[in-house]
């Protein structure tokens, strides 16, 4: 531990203040707020709140729209992870022999990063429309073989298509990055024993990726239940018929065109509990690589 | 490497350029309809060349979405966001690093929680906080009595309010309530060696002198590094100021993008104006695209330091 400390510890107190007056404002008591919504409900005509202990989550765990939109949530999850994961894997994997053309591949696949998620979602619900352009054409060919404005398949199919684009290029960054770090002596040793390209990849650089593979894919799941917004409130709204009606959105729906604020409450506070337990598991498995180096 | 492999370069070479085409096709489609008329964008076949009507569509959807005035509101607020984001995280790591006290762990920990719910998932109760940003502050006086004590004593009320709907410390302050410049800054912090604390001291440098004389100097990557990435998280909000601005002035872009087209519905209606879209899509999509690809090696760094 460092021991060349200064002394004056008002300094410190007066340096870590605003951040913690921030995160008291717009973190902690936004939370217990959700909290204190979750276990109350507003009267109709004011008056504050009364205290309905597990009422709202009982509600919402009988409704079966809740129950749909927990389903569409991972189905959406798991689909775009594994879309966006295998993808950035293999693109990684290859990009990291660094042939010719390297900057310019790395560079091709960083860059949608960048592009905020209602772009990305208006740009794919051009592409897939039925209205316009190549869908269009295809629909001529095979008639009806396309319509996500009914077919609540199409329409979930498409937004996982829209969120994995959108995700490969974080993914990317991080294999790429986890690849780099393996000493590169080890690959050389392995050459030296007569390992070929792809057998270092299968025995050397994908289980020396594994902390990096788990850390993303915790990662990605995590982002799909939170950051999913923007991508369905342009491509599909939650529709058709809450075929898309993720749990983000589902929460917004109910908190601000509902204004039922103790069911978003409390669906909020499900969805805390889900993100948490997540980052739990991603921390215990730091902790083992940690044990581990 | 070491061995000569053509086959399987050929074989990496194409799976690259697969994965280029994935992600750059759609780039390319859009940037087909966005210079195309409306009607050849419905067209079948469809036009997979571009064609001539770029600038114009560009200058309908500039003039469309009020973009002009769009791009400064969302300037603004990436450079607040960035640079609040900056600051507070290099004073608050600087606190927690060089100081000895006995909080010191319980306040790295209460900042370091944040890192675990995002904005999203907070949504309806921070949006309480946005209508009156006094509100904890009230309710913590409330709970403790010291309302009811003021207003038996003194006769006043205590009301404290502060609405931030519709203004840029509405918008900016929520995303800077997280802990992510945080941990980037503390762990920089922790490889600066001691012998460069007691170098300062002994010269008689006082903490502030050597943060700002040091450390910031130091930091210069840090900060490059958190700025792109800060940038670019804050111009592509559209959750929060979705709900936070009512008042179109305050309108940011990402926001203003989504009502170029009208909403997905089964119920049909006028076919929207996909050119116009797509060319908003383009100018939208653009400012960040130039900071990632030309920042590509600070953005990295950071984007890899601050999750891990």
């Amino acid at each position: 531990m460092r021991r060349a400390y200064f002394k004056n510890n008002w300094v410190a107190g007066l340096m870590v203040a605003p951040q913690l007056i921030i995160v008291f404002t717009f973190f902690y008591f936004p939370t217990s707020q959700a909290l204190y919504w979750a276990f109350t409900l507003e009267q109709p005509w004011g008056g504050g709140n009364t205290w309905v202990g597990f009422d709202n989550f009982r509600t919402i765990l009988e409704d079966p729209y809740y129950w749909s939109s927990i389903w569409v949530s991972v189905v959406y999850a798991v689909g775009s992870t594994v879309l966006a994961v295998g993808m950035a894997l293999t693109l990684a994997i290859f990009a990291d022999r660094q042939l010719a053309g390297y900057k310019l591949y790395k560079v091709g696949m960083i860059w949608p990063y960048a592009i905020a998620a209602p772009a990305v979602g208006l740009a794919f619900r051009f592409i897939f429309t039925p209205g316009a352009g190549i869908m269009m054409f295809v629909n001529q060919l095979f008639p009806h073989l396309w319509n996500p404005v009914d077919d609540g398949n199409q329409a979930m199919a498409m937004v996982i298509v829209a969120g994995a684009w959108k995700q490969v290029a974080y993914n990317f960054i991080f294999f790429l990055a986890g690849l780099q770090s393996i000493p590169r002596s080890l690959i050389e040793a392995g050459a030296m024993d007569g390992a070929r390209v792809l057998r270092r990849m299968r025995d050397i650089q994908l289980p020396l990726l594994a902390p990096t593979f788990f850390f993303v894919l915790v990662i990605n799941i995590t982002d799909s239940f939170t950051d999913s917004f923007g991508i369905v409130d342009t491509m599909t709204a939650g529709g058709p018929s809450r075929a898309t009606n993720l749990m983000v959105y589902k929460i917004f729906n109910d908190g601000f065109q509902g204004l039922d604020y103790s069911g978003a409450a409390a669906q909020s506070i499900i969805l805390m509990l889900l993100v948490i337990a997540l980052t739990f598991v991603q921390f215990r498995y730091i902790e083992r690589k940690v044990h581990y180096t | 490497m070491i061995e000569r492999t053509p086959v399987l370069n050929i074989a990496t070479h194409v799976i690259l350029t697969m994965g280029l085409i994935f992600l750059l096709l759609p780039m390319y489609l859009v940037i087909v309809a966005a210079s195309h008329s409306l009607q050849d964008v419905v067209s079948v076949p469809p036009n997979l060349l571009p064609g001539d009507q770029l600038w114009i569509n560009l200058q309908a959807a500039w003039d469309k979405g009020h973009l002009g005035q769009r791009f400064v509101t969302t300037f603004i607020v990436a450079m607040g966001v960035m640079t609040g984001k900056i600051v507070l995280s290099c004073i608050t790591a600087f606190g927690l690093v060089f100081f000895d006290h006995r909080l010191k762990m319980p306040i790295f920990w209460a900042i370091f929680i944040t890192l675990m719910l995002p904005l999203e998932v907070r949504i309806v109760p921070t949006y309480a906080v946005a209508a009156n940003a006094f509100l904890p502050f009230q309710t913590l006086l409330d709970l403790s009595g010291l309302t009811w004590l003021v207003q038996a004593l003194s006769g006043i009320e205590i009301k404290l309010e502060w609405n931030l709907l519709n203004s840029y410390a509405g918008l900016i302050m929520p995303l800077v309530a997280t802990a992510t410049g945080t941990f980037l800054y503390r762990q920089f912090f922790l490889t600066i060696p001691e012998e460069l604390v007691e170098a300062a001291k002994m010269d008689g440098a006082g903490p502030l002198r050597f943060l700002w004389d040091v450390l910031i100097p130091l930091s210069r990557v840090n900060i490059a590094a958190l700025a792109t990435i800060m940038f670019v998280y804050a111009w592509n909000q559209y959750l929060w100021p979705l709900l936070v601005v009512t008042d179109q002035s305050y309108a940011m872009i990402a926001v203003e993008l989504s009502r170029l087209v009208p909403k997905f519905s089964a119920t049909g209606g006028e076919v929207p104006k996909w050119h116009i879209a797509m060319a908003g899509t383009l100018i939208v999509m653009l400012p960040p695209i130039v900071v990632v690809v030309f920042m590509q090696r600070w953005f990295v760094r950071g984007l890899i330091n601050t999750d891990k």
